[in-house]
C-alpha cells in the first residue's frame, strides 16, 4: 500500500530526492565528460576553421587603407553630404593628411586603396605626398600646384566612396561591376570582365571532370567489388597507391608524359601515327587541366562506389535475369538504383574538391586552363589585392554551398555514403 | 630517454647559437642567384663569418610585401626589380638605407657618384643592370634567322611556340616596339587608351602560340625542352644556358627592356644590422665586378666597368652579352619605373582578363 502511494507522488532516491532529479544531474555530469572529449576538436575547428574563415569575409567588405591613413579627410566626408563641392576646409584635410602620410611613408598605401577603384591615381597619392612638406595656406592651391589632378570630381567621388573602411566595392568587382562618376553601379567594360566568366568556367569544368571521374570509375569500382578478395585487394593497391603519393608529383609526372617532347607524343611519332611536326598540344591548355585533375580526383569517386558496391548481393540481378530481365534492363532497375548513395558522394566529393582545385591547374593549365582558385592566388600573391581575393574566395564559397543545399534538395543528403 | 632530451636540448641549442650569425637573401633562383652566391655570399661569410641563406621566390617583390604587412618577416635582404622597389619603398614597406654605409668606389670616387644614374634610392642599391630580351634556338632556324623584335611576333616567317613571361610588363613594350613604334615612344604611346589597345592588339597576333612562364629559369628550359623555339627571358639566364652548357641559344639584343635589379631590406629584417653589412660588402667595386664574372648583367657601378673582363671560364669574352654595351643597345628601351609603378594593377588586371577571354 504504501509503495503505491509512494509512485504516485513520484520515485525517489535513498535520500529522498525525486528519482528524476538525480537522475537528469547523473546524466549532466557524464554530458559535460563527454562535452570535454570533444573540446580539443571543437576548439581546433574554431581555431583553425571558423575564425579564418571569419576573417577572410570580412576583410572581403574591410579595407582601412584610406581611412587609417586618412583620418581628416576621411572625417570631413563623413560630415558633408553627398555632391558637396570641396571647400578649404576639405583641401586643408587633403593637405595634413598628406603630410602625415608622407612622414608614416603610407601614402603608397592610400593611393594604392584609391588605384582599386580609378586606376592611374597611385602616383598622385605619392608623388603629391613626396611634396607635402612644404604645403601652407592656402591649401587649395598647393595642392593644385603639385598635381592638378586633384581638381577631377571623379577622384573625389572616388575618395569618398572609399573614405569607409566597410564597403561592398569588392564584391562588385568580383561580380565584375563597378561604380560609375554619377555612383551608379554598371558593368565593367567589356575587356575587364573576367571573373564570372571565370566562375563559369570552373564550374562546368569541375561538372565536366566529375563527369569523367564516373565514367571511369564506375567500371573500376564494379570489378573491384566483385572479384574475390584476394584479387580485388591487390588490384586496390593500384587505386590507393597513387592515392597515397605526393599531388605535386602526380601533376609533373603528366608534364612528363603530356608535353609536346613527351612520352606520349614520341611514341606517336615514333609509330609513325602522327608527323614530326604535327606533335599534339596537350598540356598547358584546358585539357592538360582535364586529364590530370581526372586521374588526381578518380580515387575520390572509385573508393564511395566501391563501398556502396560490395555489399550488393548479385543474387539481385541474377533474380532479376532469370525472371527474364536483358542483361541491361537488370543493371538500369536493380543495380544502379542501389549505387546511387555512392555515386552521390562520390561526385559530391569530386565536385567540390575540384571546384576550388589549384596547384594542378597552375602547373598545367596553361592560359585556358586556369580556374577561379588561381586567380584567387594571383591576388593574394601578386597583386596582394587581399580584398578582392576574399570577396571572390567568399563567392566561391557562396557558390558551394548553395549546389550544396540544392543536392540536398534534390538527392537528400542522407542518401549518401562516404564508405 | 633522458638522453634522447638532453641531445635534442644541446642540438637546438646550437641551432640558436648559429641563426644569430645567419641572414636570409631572396633572390630570384637559377644561374642568377648562383652568380650571387660566388660573387657576395661566399666570400662575405669568408670574411665574417656569417652564414648567407638563398632563399628563392618567382618574384621576391609579393612575398616581401605579404611578409612585411603580415608581420612575419623571415629574410634579411631582399633583391628586387627597381619598379618594384620603388613601390614597396612608397608603400613603408622597406627599411630606409643611408648611402653613408656605401664604400667609395676603388678609385676614389664618392658612392653616389660611382653608382649609375638614379640606382641608389632611399631604401635600395641597385647592383646590376640586366634585360628581358629574346633568344631563339639556332637549329630550328639555319638560313635567316630571326634578328629583329618584329620577327618574334612573325609566325609565318619564324613558324612555332614562343614562350613569354606571363604578366603585362616588358610583353607590352616589346609588342608596340615590333609594330613600328621606336624606343624613344614606347611608354608615351601606351600612357593612351589607343596605345595600350594597340598593345594587347598586336600581343593578340600570337596569343595561340604563347607557352607564358613565371620563373626566370624556365625560359632556357622551354627551349632546351623544344617546347618553344624562341622565348623572352632574362639574358643573363640565356647566356649561362649558351656559354656553360654549350646550348645553341642567340640572343637578339634588338628590342630588349633594360633595367635595374639591386638590394633593400625589408621593414622589420630580424638581422638588421647584419643585412646592412652585407649591403656594404656586396656593393663594393670590386664584387660587382666580379659578380659579372658568373653571369652577363652589368654593374651599377662605374669604376666596376673597367675590371670586368672574362667569364669565370677564362675565355668568353663579356661585352658582346652585357645589355649595356654600345652594340646592343642601337634599339633598346630603358623600363619605365614612373609607369610601371602606376599602372602595374591596372594593366596586369586587363592582362589577366585577356588572358582568360578566348
Amino acid at each position: 500500500m504504501a509503495e503505491l502511494s509512494a509512485s504516485s507522488v513520484g520515485l525517489t532516491t535513498a535520500d529522498g530526492r525525486p528519482l528524476k532529479a538525480a537522475l537528469a544531474t547523473a546524466q549532466q555530469r557524464a554530458k559535460r565528460r563527454a562535452f570535454l572529449l570533444v573540446l580539443p576538436l571543437l576548439a581546433f575547428i574554431v581555431i583553425t576553421f571558423i575564425v579564418p574563415i571569419g576573417q577572410m569575409m570580412h576583410q572581403a567588405v574591410y579595407n582601412d587603407g584610406f581611412s587609417a591613413n586618412m583620418p581628416r579627410l576621411a572625417a570631413w566626408f563623413a560630415e558633408h553630404p553627398v555632391g558637396t563641392d570641396p571647400d578649404e576646409s576639405a583641401w586643408q584635410a587633403l593637405a595634413l593628411d598628406l603630410q602625415d602620410a608622407s612622414a608614416a611613408k603610407t601614402a603608397g598605401q592610400v593611393g594604392t586603396r584609391v588605384n582599386y577603384e580609378m586606376s592611374g591615381t597611385r602616383s598622385l597619392f605619392t608623388s603629391t605626398a613626396r611634396k607635402a612638406k612644404g604645403f601652407a595656406p592656402p591649401y587649395r592651391d598647393a595642392v593644385l600646384a603639385a598635381g592638378a589632378k586633384w581638381d577631377d570630381p571623379v577622384l573625389w567621388g572616388t575618395m569618398r566612396q572609399v573614405s569607409r573602411a566597410y564597403s561592398g566595392n569588392f564584391f562588385l568587382a568580383a561580380l565584375d561591376m563597378t561604380h560609375d562618376p554619377q555612383g551608379n553601379i554598371v558593368a565593367m567594360p567589356e575587356d575587364r570582365q573576367i571573373y564570372v566568366n571565370l566562375f563559369v568556367k570552373t564550374f562546368l569544368l569541375a561538372g565536366l571532370i566529375t563527369f569523367t571521374c564516373f565514367l571511369l570509375g564506375f567500371p573500376i569500382a564494379h570489378l573491384l567489388a566483385t572479384l574475390p578478395l584476394r584479387w580485388s585487394n591487390l588490384l586496390m593497391i593500384l587505386v590507393l597507391l597513387p592515392f597515397w603519393t605526393s599531388l605535386l608529383v602526380r601533376t609533373t609526372s603528366w608534364i612528363v608524359l603530356l608535353q609536346q617532347q613527351g612520352v606520349v607524343n614520341s611514341a606517336l611519332v615514333a609509330t609513325g601515327v602522327i608527323p614530326d611536326e604535327g606533335r599534339f598540344q596537350m598540356i598547358y591548355n584546358q585539357m592538360g587541366t582535364i586529364i590530370a585533375m581526372t586521374h588526381i580526383l578518380l580515387p575520390f569517386m572509385i573508393l564511395p562506389l566501391y563501398s556502396v558496391m560490395r555489399p550488393i548481393p548479385p543474387s539481385y540481378v541474377r533474380a532479376a535475369r532469370s525472371l527474364g530481365a536483358t542483361s541491361w534492363t537488370a543493371f538500369r532497375r536493380i543495380y544502379l538504383p542501389q549505387t546511387l548513395p555512392g555515386i552521390g558522394a562520390g561526385s559530391l566529393l569530386v565536385f567540390i574538391l575540384a571546384v576550388g582545385y589549384y596547384i594542378t591547374p597552375a602547373l598545367v593549365g596553361g592560359a585556358s586552363g586556369q580556374l577561379i582558385s588561381n586567380l584567387i592566388a594571383f591576388h593574394m600573391q601578386d597583386s596582394l589585392n587581399w580584398s578582392l581575393a576574399s570577396a571572390l574566395a567568399a563567392l566561391l564559397l557562396g557558390a558551394v554551398l548553395v549546389l550544396y543545399w540544392l543536392y540536398d534538395r534534390l538527392v537528400g543528403i542522407d542518401n549518401l555514403k562516404l564508405g | 630517454m633522458k638522453k634522447l632530451l638532453v641531445l635534442t636540448t644541446a642540438l637546438s641549442g646550437f641551432a640558436l647559437a648559429a641563426s644569430a650569425q645567419e641572414i636570409a637573401v631572396m633572390s630570384w633562383g637559377g644561374a642568377y642567384a648562383t652568380s650571387q652566391i660566388e660573387a657576395y655570399h661566399k666570400p662575405f661569410t669568408a670574411k665574417t663569418g656569417i652564414t648567407v641563406v638563398d632563399v628563392v621566390a618567382d618574384n621576391p617583390a609579393a612575398p616581401i610585401k605579404a611578409q612585411v604587412e603580415a608581420g612575419n618577416v623571415t629574410v634579411d635582404v631582399v633583391d628586387l626589380e627597381y619598379a618594384d622597389a620603388v613601390r614597396l619603398c612608397d608603400e613603408g614597406l622597406l627599411e630606409p638605407i643611408d648611402p653613408a654605409i656605401l664604400e667609395p668606389g676603388a678609385d676614389g670616387t664618392a658612392a653616389l657618384d660611382d653608382f649609375l644614374p638614379g640606382a641608389v634610392t632611399e631604401c635600395y642599391v641597385a647592383t646590376i643592370v640586366f634585360s628581358t630580351l629574346y633568344a631563339f634556338d639556332e637549329s630550328k632556324f639555319p638560313e635567316n634567322p630571326p634578328s629583329t623584335i618584329a620577327d618574334f611576333f612573325d609566325t609565318t616567317k619564324y613558324p612555332g611556340k614562343r614562350g613569354m613571361r606571363k604578366g603585362a610588363k616588358v610583353n607590352l613594350e616589346m609588342a608596340l616596339m615590333a609594330d613600328g613604334v621606336p624606343a624613344a615612344d614606347v611608354y608615351a604611346t601606351l600612357e593612351t587608351p589607343e596605345g595600350v589597345d594597340r598593345a594587347f592588339a598586336k600581343l593578340g597576333t600570337i596569343k595561340g602560340d604563347v607557352v607564358w612562364w613565371e620563373a626566370g629559369a624556365q625560359p632556357p628550359q622551354l627551349l632546351a625542352d623544344g617546347e618553344v623555339v624562341m622565348s623572352t627571358g632574362y639574358n643573363g639566364r640565356f647566356f649561362a644556358a649558351a656559354v656553360t652548357e654549350g646550348k645553341p641559344f642567340k640572343q637578339v639584343f634588338d628590342g630588349q627592356v633594360y633595367e635595374y635589379d639591386g638590394y633593400a631590406i625589408p621593414k622589420g629584417a630580424p638581422n638588421l644590422e647584419l643585412a646592412k653589412q652585407f649591403l656594404t660588402f656586396s656593393t663594393t667595386t670590386q664584387a660587382l665586378a666580379d659578380q659579372a664574372k658568373w653571369i652577363s648583367y652589368g654593374p651599377a657601378r662605374k669604376s666596376s666597368g673597367p675590371l670586368v673582363g672574362l667569364f669565370m671560364d677564362g675565355k668568353t669574352e663579356m661585352g658582346a652579352f652585357m645589355p649595356t654595351s654600345a652594340a646592343n643597345l642601337t634599339n633598346a628601351l630603358p623600363s619605365s619605373y614612373e609607369f610601371w609603378v602606376d599602372r602595374d594593377t591596372e594593366l596586369n588586371e586587363r592582362f589577366n582578363a585577356w588572358l582568360a577571354s578566348n
